[in-house]
């Protein structure tokens, strides 16, 4: 085991501070679903761990005029008992709700979901489709970036060493407007995403489709937004016209890998099935409100 | 004693007490393995061979001893370098000399996670520093993972020296087939001659993990005269006490194995891998030593269950009269000889009365972890590809599939090809049961299928000890050697409360250490309740007679004048004299006037266990789009003697159902092509969770094994056996396709439901 | 790498301990507190039988540092039984034979007693989904969903 020193600072600077600071390996830690599986498994050795939960405002969420701020460590469980949220954002809901067990839920976060850079992570498709920004500190100030813009690669982001998110932003949502999210997993628990899809639409009153956002997860060296599949039902009501032409645009995106969960084959043709099926979702939820 | 017929004629046998070791295990008290310390104990641990083939070439341990903290280190040449032996404990077959190179690695790793070497330290983080300094010098060499590219000419060699056995002409070169095994009845020639319909197919099957949740733990202190001591979890003391002894060169006499509460093993708790190395680190150090596998440790070097290809072709003439059945099975034994490929041809065909039977067994071995038993070990391999190929021939003939095994069910008076003749079995009364269950009738919706399967178990006896002993307030401990997996403490005082007459609150029974208990053989096979129970209700019927006498003696008539009733002596007629009852706690009040403390110890070798049979049905619904496969409903019935306490042997079924809707579904070893195991954990190693399940309606069918005074049959492995063809056959009714591979998970579903065969 | 000083409540009393900064709060239950019944059958948050409440949230044991744990209240198995008095869960997984080998008991009890606390009715999907963290291997989960709901109903005075 080795040599790990541990620190939970009370403010923001103090924590930029010890993560600019540190010796060796920092790493920033929120519910430690990921990190401590890591570092007992050996496959990371930080020297320092600075733990966000003491941070103001880190947990929580607050509704704002402009829709939601969620707090960066706000776990999973706290995520799904916001009923604010659960109304206007289903599918990230969803999403979130499904990292793992009850247990898991009790402490995953959505920062450590995106930052731990992992292809399958369930939150972030449905964060893209939900056009969702973080809120991003670090020693050069703070900045407000697109979750799609924060994972360059598996196990790897766009932020500095002394940088850490403090909070997401979802927008407000307008009438007609909802999202959803589906993974497919072996299991009906407990397992880690073979393909995640999350579909986020807006209706005119007709039922027409007049925006749209599909991003996949699991099929691609990080969680991709694919137009093409947006672009299949923007102008559509949920024909099977418009699901045959996501569906197609939903595999054409996908570029998996062949290993322990799932065959490049299947992975490819489930991403096909899980958009069509997200996008129903999305549209019956719009379509009722 | 005698069998009693008659269930009525039973007070305690049959009900559904609480166990006696419950309040412990509910309220966390209860001490499994890991919950041990000792004081100045060192944690031990284990450095393992990165490579799935390597010659080691210098093990260089400097380093590691030089670390401050570090109080042992211990390598091959700590072990005697011991000869071929056939161990005798064991389940299933075991070599000495295997067994000591699969605890500690000698010459060559033949495995990923094949222990090359071990420290023992003050703190878990020392031995952690102290195995990253250990220095092992590998030639790597070339391995093999699949049971057939390990038989194939040119396959890499694991050992230089296996000859296979059992083979015509003996073979001149060494190969990685351990042993051939072939059983014959009657003229297989000539039944496929008979035959107007044959089905045939090749099935595979992955290797999957007993997967227990507990993993292995014990702490040994060796003594400065070698009188040992061990502490921990496995499903036999005296298994641990004998392959220990014999690994380090013990007396027996000096090892004194303490059974923990053991968290699961099914099977998997029959061998021994930490407790020599605790053994030899404590010898070394000369302080206690604990160790603790992590989960990922338990994967990758505890033994699963072999994965098999099996070839089957069965014959029958039109009526679905079987005329010919034929197999071949190839089982990979893991780095040594030793998989469970002979009972799994014995299991074969047991459940049909068949007279052409022809089936061959290849024991193969391949750079994988060593096999160790799982529950009904090798059967649900067979019953995999037997049940599968008695669906496609009963659809073949347009018969109904229960129809077709009533048509050929195994009775009494059955001749098996492995040559026994069957006694009273239950197989037919089964499938009655599971033809006449509301499930097998009930209708299905689109995409949905329904599925049925048997299996078959032998069951074992064997070498069992127990001891009953009366208190002075007349309460009751009974003592035995067989470790409590899944409730067999409550079974015991339930058996022995039968025949003393009592209240099963009185009777409080204990498991022993190897110092307090007669020799008893694991626990495994589906044993304890059968044999174990046999040793304690003798030993509670000698107390009987102890009892008998003593209140002769008191009342001052012949022994022969008094009976046992409800737990009390009465004379036995009005001949006998006009006494009032004499309760069994009046009689243990005078124990020291009488003669002294009563009890009775009884080692036995209890033979006559007798055969058992299950019938699953199976409802599944299949996404055709994504190939999941949905358990709607599930039941498991079963011919189980006669339950002693019922809520533990539908456990036992339910439980073993459910490791079989694993195996079929999701469980498998996944290899890189290095030979490294992908998946050593939960998170993909996929046992299955409580929302992927059904309740299991488990329908019990009590046919008494009449050579056991209360009808016992084992439960726990049977239920194992049908559950991966079950699932198949109702896929195959879902979708048309017929499924040959292992797991069915969802890329293979899919993938069948798109090129249109599985 | 010093040693830290965590103050802590465990099941309604006061506790202190000292711990690495690496060791996980089972670490801490098991070996300074000597509270052994939350078990490690991983290590890595996938088996459920180091099941503990921390301010009123199921979370595995084994997954949160021992520091973390500074301030706050844990909840374990031990502290499921009010005295001599068995909880309704306790009883009920007693009643139906809802354990074998036992070990993933504790950290079921504690789960489905987080489940209770927050929904007194659960259906038998709601049960099932909530205990799928809780891996055993032994029952097929049969008698551990039907000992929840009948605890539930009890508790409710059904
Ligand atoms: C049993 C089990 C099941 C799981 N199932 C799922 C699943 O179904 N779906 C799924 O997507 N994931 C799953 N996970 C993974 C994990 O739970 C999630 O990714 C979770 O959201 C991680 O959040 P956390 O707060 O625990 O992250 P942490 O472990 O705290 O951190 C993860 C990574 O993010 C970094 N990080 C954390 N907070 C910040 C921050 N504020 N700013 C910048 N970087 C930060 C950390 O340095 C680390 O690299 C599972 C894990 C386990 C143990
Ligand atoms: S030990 Fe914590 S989840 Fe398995
Ligand atoms: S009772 Fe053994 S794992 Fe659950």
């Amino acid at each position: 085991m080795p040599k790990m020193s541990y620190a939970a600072p009370a403010t923001i600077p103090e924590a930029i501070g010890l993560l600019a600071n540190a010796a060796g390996l920092a790493k920033v830690m929120s519910g430690g679903t990921d990190l401590l599986v890591q570092f007992r498994s050996g496959r990371t050795r930080p020297e320092l761990i600075v733990d966000t939960k003491k941070l103001p405002g880190i947990t929580g969420i607050r509704v704002t005029d402009d829709g939601f701020v969620i707090g960066a460590a706000t776990s999973g469980a706290e995520i799904g008992e916001c009923a604010a949220l659960v109304q206007a954002w289903p599918g990230v809901v969803e999403a979130a709700n499904l990292i793992g067990s009850t247990q898991v839920q009790g402490r995953a976060s959505l920062a450590g979901n995106l930052c731990n850079a992992s292809p399958a992570a369930d939150s972030v498709p449905a964060m893209i489709a939900a056009r969702a920004t973080c809120v991003v500190v670090g020693s050069k100030g703070r900045r407000e970036v697109p979750v799609e813009d924060i994972v360059i690669g598996p196990g790897r982001t766009s932020l500095a060493r002394d940088e850490f998110i403090i909070a997401f932003h979802l927008p407000r949502r307008p009438a007609h407007a909802a999202d959803a999210y589906l993974r497919f997993i072996p299991r009906t628990e407990m397992d880690i995403a073979v393909v995640g899809a999350g579909v986020s639409v807006t209706l005119d009153a007709a039922g027409v489709c007049t925006d749209a956002r599909v991003a996949l997860g699991a099929v691609a060296p990080t969680a991709v937004l694919v137009p093409d599949a947006a672009a299949a039902l923007i102008g559509h009501t949920l024909d099977e016209a418009a699901l045959a032409k996501l569906d197609a645009a939903a595999r054409a995106a996908c570029k998996p890998i062949d290993d322990k969960r799932g065959t490049i084959a299947f992975r490819t043709k489930v991403a096909g099935v899980l958009a069509r099926r997200a996008a129903a979702i999305a549209f019956e939820r719009a379509g009722a409100r | 004693m005698t069998f009693i017929g008659n269930k009525s004629d039973l007070k305690v046998v049959g009900t559904r007490p609480v166990r006696p070791d419950g309040v412990e295990k509910v309220t966390g008290r209860a001490a499994f393995g890991a919950d041990m310390a000792m004081p100045g104990m060192l944690v031990g641990k284990i450095k393992r061979s990165p490579h799935a083939h390597a010659r080691i070439l210098s093990i260089d341990t400097d380093k590691a001893l030089a670390l401050p903290g570090v109080k042992a280190v211990v390598t091959a040449t700590d072990f005697p370098d011991i000869a071929s032996e056939e161990a005798f404990v064991g389940e299933g077959p075991m070599n000495f000399r295997d067994l000591s190179r699969n605890c500690m690695a000698r010459d060559k790793a033949l495995y990923e996670g094949h222990a090359v070497a071990a420290v023992a330290a003050t703190s878990s983080a020392i031995a952690d520093a102290a195995l990253d300094l250990i220095e092992v010098h590998y030639e790597v060499l070339p391995h093999v993972i699949d049971v057939e590219a390990a038989m194939a000419p040119g396959a890499p060699l694991l050992h230089d020296d296996l000859f296979t056995q059992n083979t015509e002409p003996a073979p001149a070169k060494p190969s990685n087939i351990a042993k051939r095994v072939h059983f014959r009845l009657g003229d297989i020639a000539a039944g496929f001659r008979e035959a107007e319909v044959v089905v045939d197919g090749r099935f595979t099957t992955q290797p999957v993990h007993q997967a227990y949740i507990e993993p292995h733990a014990c702490i040994a202190s060796v003594g400065a005269d070698g009188q040992s001591q061990l502490w921990g979890s496995s499903q036999g003391q005296f298994m641990v006490r004998a392959y220990c002894a014999k690994l380090l060169g013990m007396e027996i006499s000096n090892l004194r194995v303490i059974p923990a509460e053991i968290g699961g093993g099914f099977g998997g708790k029959t061998v021994v891998y930490l407790e020599p190395l605790a053994l030899a680190l404590s010898r070394k150090s000369g302080r206690p030593v604990k160790m603790v596998m992590t989960r990922e440790e338990v994967f990758r070097a505890s033994g699963p269950t072999s994965g098999g290809v099996v070839e089957v072709k069965i014959g029958a003439r039109k009526d679905g009269t079987i005329t010919a059945a034929q197999a071949v099975l190839k089982f990979q034994a893991g780095a040594f000889p030793g998989s469970p490929v002979q009972p799994a041809c014995m299991c074969a065909f047991a459940t049909y009365d068949l007279k052409n039977v022809d089936v061959t067994g290849y024991d193969v071995v391949s750079n994988r972890p060593k096999v160790a038993a799982y529950r009904a070990p090798g059967a649900p391999i067979a019953a995999f590809a037997v049940e599968s190929a008695m669906d496609d021939l009963a659809r073949k003939l347009g018969m109904d599939p229960i129809a077709l095994r009533e048509k050929n069910a195994a009775k009494a008076g059955t001749k098996t090809a492995y040559g026994p003749v069957f006694p009273e079995i239950g197989y037919q009364q089964t499938l009655a049961a599971a033809r006449n269950h509301p499930h097998y009738k009930a209708p299905l919706g689109p995409n949905q299928g329904r599925g049925v399967a048997t299996g078959f178990w032998f069951n074992i006896g064997g070498e069992s000890s127990a001891a009953v002993y009366v208190n002075e307030d007349g309460s009751v401990n009974v003592v035995s050697g067989s470790p409590d997996i899944g409730g067999s403490r409550a079974s015991m005082a339930m058996m022995a409360a039968e025949v003393l007459g009592i209240p099963v609150e009185h009777v409080r029974p204990i498991v022993a250490d190897t110092a307090s208990v007669g020799f008893t053989h694991m626990t495994g096979g589906s044993r304890v309740t059968y044999a174990t129970g046999m040793a304690t209700v003798q030993a509670a019927e000698k107390v009987v007679e102890q009892l008998k006498q003593r209140a002769a003696m008191i009342w001052d008539i012949p022994p022969d004048a008094v009976e046992w009733k409800d737990g009390e002596a009465v004379p036995a007629g009005a001949n006998a004299g006009g006494f009032d009852p004499l309760p069994l706690a009046a009689i243990a009040l005078k124990a020291g006037k009488t003669g002294g403390p009563i009890g009775a110890e009884v080692s036995l070798n209890a033979q006559g266990a007798g055969p058992g049979f299950g019938a699953h049905i199976c409802d599944v619904e299949v996404d055709r789009e994504t190939g999941y496969v949905k358990i709607l409903r599930y039941t498991a019935v079963q011919d189980v003697g006669r339950a002693i306490h019922p809520g533990y042997v539908e456990g036992q079924i339910q439980g073993g159902a459910t490791q079989g809707i694993g195996w079929a579904l999701n469980e498998e070893y996944v290899y890189d092509a290095k030979g490294r195991m992908d998946n050593a954990g939960f998170l993909d190693y996929r046992v299955p969770v409580a929302s992927d399940l059904p309740m299991i309606d488990a329908v019990l069918v009590e046919v008494p094994n009449t050579r056991h005074p209360f009808g016992v049959r084992g439960v726990g492995e049977v239920p194992i056996v049908p559950p991966t063809a079950a699932v198949g056959n109702a896929i195959r009714d879902a979708l048309g396709i017929r499924m040959h591979h292992l797991p069915m998970s969802p890329p293979k579903v899919r993938a069948a439901v798109d090129t249109g065969s599985g | 790498m010093s040693k830290h000083h965590v103050t802590t409540t465990v099941n309604g009393e006061p506790a202190e301990f000292l711990c690495e900064p690496h060791h996980s709060l089972l670490d801490a239950l098991r070996d300074e507190l000597k509270l052994t019944g939350s078990k490690e059958g991983c290590g890595s948050g996938d088996c459920g039988a180091c099941s503990v409440i921390v301010d009123g949230r199921l979370v595995c044991s084994c997954l949160m540092l021992a520091v973390e744990a500074d301030g706050h209240a844990i909840e374990t198995i031990e502290g499921l039984a009010q005295g001599e008095v068995l909880h309704p869960l306790q009883r009920k997984f007693l009643e139906h034979a809802a354990l074998q080998c036992g070990f993933c008991t504790p950290g079921l009890l504690v789960a489905a007693k987080a489940l209770l606390d927050r929904n007194p009715d659960p259906t038998e999907t709601e049960a099932r989904y909530w205990l799928a963290g809780n891996l055993c291997r032994c029952t097929g989960y049969d008698k551990v969903i039907r000992a929840v709901l009948d605890a539930a109903a009890e508790m409710r005075g059904e």
